[in-house]
């Protein structure tokens, strides 16, 4: 039977990977697709957890970490959609009005 | 038996965000995501949640990259993304990371519950999670369909032509 540690690492080592793709890239659509490999990773945290606590309730956490990273996906895909329609790029370093 | 499923889905899920990583074009990172989701669903059933693997494969993997990939379309970039990269930003962020994976290993040792049950939680089915849904979360749930008709409302505002007359 696998440890519930393992599936943890597995989630910390995606959650960094995510966290790393987020820095790395520069193009607010992979930067985008990182911060859902975030999500996913802590999805796998909490089933892990779930399992070794033998309980359902992270399970339904899970659905609802998924609600709500759908609508954020519609959501940031519009607004991604509305810069590059206004400013013809998605490189975020292009996008840099807000710099003071 | 399970141990090798496990590497391999970890291995493909591990190794499809790095090739994103390093892949610069912008459909090929989205099939990428789409086999780490996959893979993500196979581990989802490893542990017992039939229920959330197979939503993982139908919403994530089908859904929501089906959205990023149609927006990829959307977004034609001429000529691609351009080549220039800092290489001190690529450092900060391996730094960076690899401090928190160090981190979050730690917490995860620390929060080390013991071995994982050999039977399934009760109730992990879809009817238990349902039952979940419909009880002790009840409100959480109503208040994310509150959530997800304003997504769809601000969705439809936010992408609207501007050009169209007569509406706000």
């Amino acid at each position: 039977m696998i440890p519930a540690g393992a599936f943890l690492a597995l989630a910390a080592a995606l959650f960094a990977l995510g966290v790393l793709a987020f820095f790395v890239k520069r193009d607010l659509l992979t930067q985008f697709m990182a911060v859902e490999v975030m999500l996913n990773a802590a999805n796998l945290a909490f089933l892990a957890l779930a399992k070794a606590s033998l309980k359902a309730d992270a399970q339904a956490v899970v659905i609802f970490v998924l609600t709500v990273a759908a609508a954020e996906a519609v959501v940031g895909m519009s607004i991604i959609l509305l810069a590059f329609r206004r400013r013809k790029t998605i490189r975020t370093d292009d996008l840099s009005g807000l710099k003071g | 038996m399970a141990w090798v499923v496990f590497g391999v889905l970890s291995f493909f899920c591990l190794g499809s965000v790095a090739a994103m990583i390093v892949s610069r074009n912008q459909a090929h990172n989205a099939l990428f995501l789409v086999l780490a989701f996959a893979c993500l669903g196979g581990l989802f059933g490893l542990l017992d949640a039939p229920f959330a693997a197979a939503v993982q494969v139908i919403v994530y993997a089908g859904a929501i990259m089906v959205l990023f990939l149609f927006a990829i379309m959307m977004i034609d970039l001429k000529g691609g993304l351009p080549p220039e990269r800092r290489r001190y930003v690529l450092v900060l962020a391996g730094l960076l990371g690899t401090v928190l994976l160090a981190e979050l290993l730690l917490v995860a040792r620390r929060a080390f519950i013991g071995a994982a049950g050999t039977v399934p939680a009760e109730g992990s089915g879809p009817a238990g999670i349902g039952h979940l849904l419909f009880t002790r979360y009840l409100y959480p749930f109503e208040i994310t369909s509150l959530l997800l008709v304003a997504a769809l409302v601000a969705a439809m505002t936010l992408a609207d032509k501007p050009d169209r007359k007569g509406v706000p």
